[in-house]
């Protein structure tokens, strides 16, 4: 509403900087479309032109494709769930006030500021390795079949390590929603007879709703990204089972140097994206809205 | 509909005692508001009632049974807060049906009874709105709804007019007193507010770092105030206190020699007092008048007018400033020399330890102490 009782006009103003960021969007962009309908693989440079939609056709037709944007999903999904629940988990936790909070607070954070490759090589070779790691030692100990988590059961492991780098994300946001609760409307609860699961699936989750829309959100824009993870640890395999749509653009690009494929399964990626976030915004901006 | 007994409750938090043992006793169909300054434990006190502080020592009693290890839910209770605390993710329908919604109700009952409800406070037209969407005044009478669906024997009002405006909480606090009478339940009510207090209560408990100053009716706590704490909590513009020495004792009352060097004999007994000994006079500001031939001399060095009355802040000597209320037509100013006569028949006098000395003859509002 300020900015219409404004006299002067701002465009002309604003015109830099807009500019700039559209600029710095839209070439990239436009490469990758113009890319998209060329033959241009770097291992043969005899091959080139247009191509139309021969890129598309051939990756739409590649099972390859499907079974990585189905990765994709399965990641993202996953990975979501859990987060948002231990992450509710926690918050209810350190809500409470116990002895240690303030340490148990900040180890449940640290994961977070550890980078991608560094948590992967953690969970690959300190905890996952099938003959020095800590699992495999405990369900020796146990007496318990080794397992050999990157093989047996690769898009749970990778699911697992993403899950662990996001929890005090969700943690993080959703702590603070919960000292946002108002005591007062704790209290009346209470004498209207609400206790424990009543207490929670009434009040607890109804206020921190908002907040896991949030979370949500911004995980899923990271999530449908990963690949840190999957390089180091699985390499995408063993087969497909652990190649996700970024994963599927590294390989056609930088694998087999396919730069118009590539960029293809790019153009296919943002698509992707808009009909994810669609979905999101349809879904939660309802509860973004003030009450 | 029940009555509530407090014996010899205390509250601590780790070293520190909050409420040091108070005997009460609430009558059925009573309004009673506990009142004192910030910090006394009026609210603490209200909150082990409904159950949400734990009581240290001393037994809780609502209709003659001891419930102090009962849950909040089934002491047949009912709180409205100071901030409403309504749930703001529901409807006022939701917002009002929760408490049975949670008791198990079946749904068809549940909106009989919400209506039922929601037409007594005229909420009717807001039932589908969120609280979000309602004005002060509107979630004030959804909180109060929320209690009162419940038919509890008892209501608990924390505070709750303070969050309105001015207009808005005179006009509430008529709505309670009506439905008070309405409803005939037993109301506590806590507040800092005399003139809530003052209005609203059958009884008053005045309350004082963590103990009962005085346990009365409104009249009584106004007329007969047992300590000068009282006498100054309860009226407004505050009691005046003059130091005066005691100049004799007799049947008719203690003469006390005011400052200016006249004095005035107050009716009351005084049993353990003598001639000589230091007392303070409470003298109400109505009943001080301006009087040419009054033994007070001093200085008007404020007027404050309401149009029908006019409180003068009278100068007697430096420590010593009287406010006196005079008819709206008073023509004084600021400045302008004065004389105050003083009705002796309804001062107070409180002797060194700050206790009041019964008064020979009661007040008519009065009579019947509780």
């Amino acid at each position: 509403m300020a900015t219409r009782s404004r006299d002067m006009r701002t465009g002309p103003l604003l015109a830099p900087a807009v500019g700039l960021l559209l600029f710095w969007m839209i070439v990239p962009l436009a490469l990758t479309l113009w890319f998209s309908f060329q033959r241009y693989n770097l291992q043969n440079p005899l091959v080139t032109g247009f191509a139309g939609i021969t890129n598309y056709k051939l990756l739409l037709s590649n099972a390859r494709l499907w079974v990585s944007i189905l990765n994709t999903l399965v990641l993202v999904g996953s990975v979501l769930v859990i987060t948002v629940i231990s992450g509710v988990f926690f918050a209810v936790i350190f809500d409470q006030d116990f002895w240690g909070r303030n340490v148990a607070r900040l180890l449940v954070t640290a994961p977070f500021f550890i980078m991608p490759t560094v948590s992967a090589l953690i969970w690959k070779n300190l905890l996952m390795h099938p003959v020095n790691g800590f699992f495999s030692y405990v369900s020796r100990w146990l007496g318990l079949p080794v397992v050999d988590w990157f093989v047996q059961v690769p898009m749970f492991s990778i699911i697992m390590i993403v899950s662990w780098q996001w929890v005090p994300f969700a943690t993080l946001i959703l702590v603070t929603a919960m000292q946002s609760l108002d005591r007062e409307q704790l209290e009346a609860a209470r004498m209207d007879g609400a206790k424990g699961f009543s207490m929670f699936w009434n009040i607890t989750l109804p206020h921190l709703q908002r907040s896991i829309s949030v979370v949500v959100m911004i995980e899923c824009i990271f999530l449908l990204s990963v690949f840190a993870e999957i390089l180091v640890t699985t390499s995408g395999g063993p087969g497909l089972a652990t190649t996700n749509l970024s994963y599927f653009i590294y390989m056609r690009a930088l694998l087999q140097w396919d730069v118009g494929g590539a960029s293809a399964a790019g153009v296919i990626a943002i698509v992707l994206a808009n009909i994810v976030a669609a979905f999101l915004i349809r879904t939660f901006a309802k509860n973004l809205e003030r009450e | 509909m029940a009555t509530l007994s407090l014996r010899n409750v205390t509250k601590s938090f780790g070293a520190l005692e909050i409420i040091k043992g108070i005997d009460l006793e609430i009558e059925d169909h009573e309004f009673c508001v506990f009142v004192g300054p910030s910090g006394c434990g009026k609210s603490t006190l209200l909150r082990m009632i409904a159950g949400l502080e734990d009581i240290t020592s001393g037994d809780l009693l609502i209709a003659g049974q001891k419930v102090n290890d009962l849950p909040p839910d089934e002491r047949g209770l009912a709180m409205v807060f100071q901030s409403y605390a309504l749930y703001p993710h529901m409807t006022v329908r939701d917002n009002m049906g929760f408490a049975l919604k949670l008791a198990k109700v079946p749904q068809a009952e549940r909106d009989v009874r919400v209506e039922r409800v929601a037409d007594l406070l005229e909420l009717r037209p807001y039932l589908e709105r969120k609280p979000g969407a309602l004005s002060g005044g509107q979630r004030q009478r959804v909180a109060i709804g929320r209690a009162i669906i419940r038919e509890p024997s008892i209501f608990l009002f924390d505070e709750p007019l303070s969050n309105l405006d001015a207009a808005l909480r005179v006009q509430t606090r008529i709505e309670l007193a009506r439905l008070h009478e309405r409803l005939g339940s037993t109301m506590i009510y806590v507040t800092h507010d005399q003139v809530e207090a003052m209005t609203l209560a059958n009884k008053i408990v005045v309350l004082r770092d963590g103990r009962i100053e005085q346990v009365g009716t409104p009249m009584e706590l106004y007329h007969h105030p047992v300590n000068r704490f009282v006498g100054s909590f309860i009226g407004s513009p505050k009691m005046n206190f003059i130091k005066g020495r005691v100049h004799s004792v007799s049947d008719a009352g203690v003469e006390v020699l005011l400052p200016g060097g006249g004095t005035v004999t107050v009716p009351v007994s005084a049993p353990a007092i003598a001639a000589g000994d230091d007392i303070d006079l409470g003298v109400r500001p109505e009943h001080l008048d301006v009087d040419d031939a009054g033994p007070l001399a001093g200085t008007v060095i404020v007027v404050e007018r309401l149009g029908n009355e006019t409180f003068l802040h009278v100068e007697i000597s430096p420590d010593l400033i009287l406010i006196a209320g005079a008819d709206g037509a008073c023509p004084l100013q600021v400045h302008d020399r004065v004389r105050l006569s003083v009705l002796a028949a309804a001062c107070h006098v409180f002797a060194g330890d700050g206790a009041a000395l019964p008064a020979l003859a009661r007040h008519p509002l009065a009579t019947n102490p509780i």
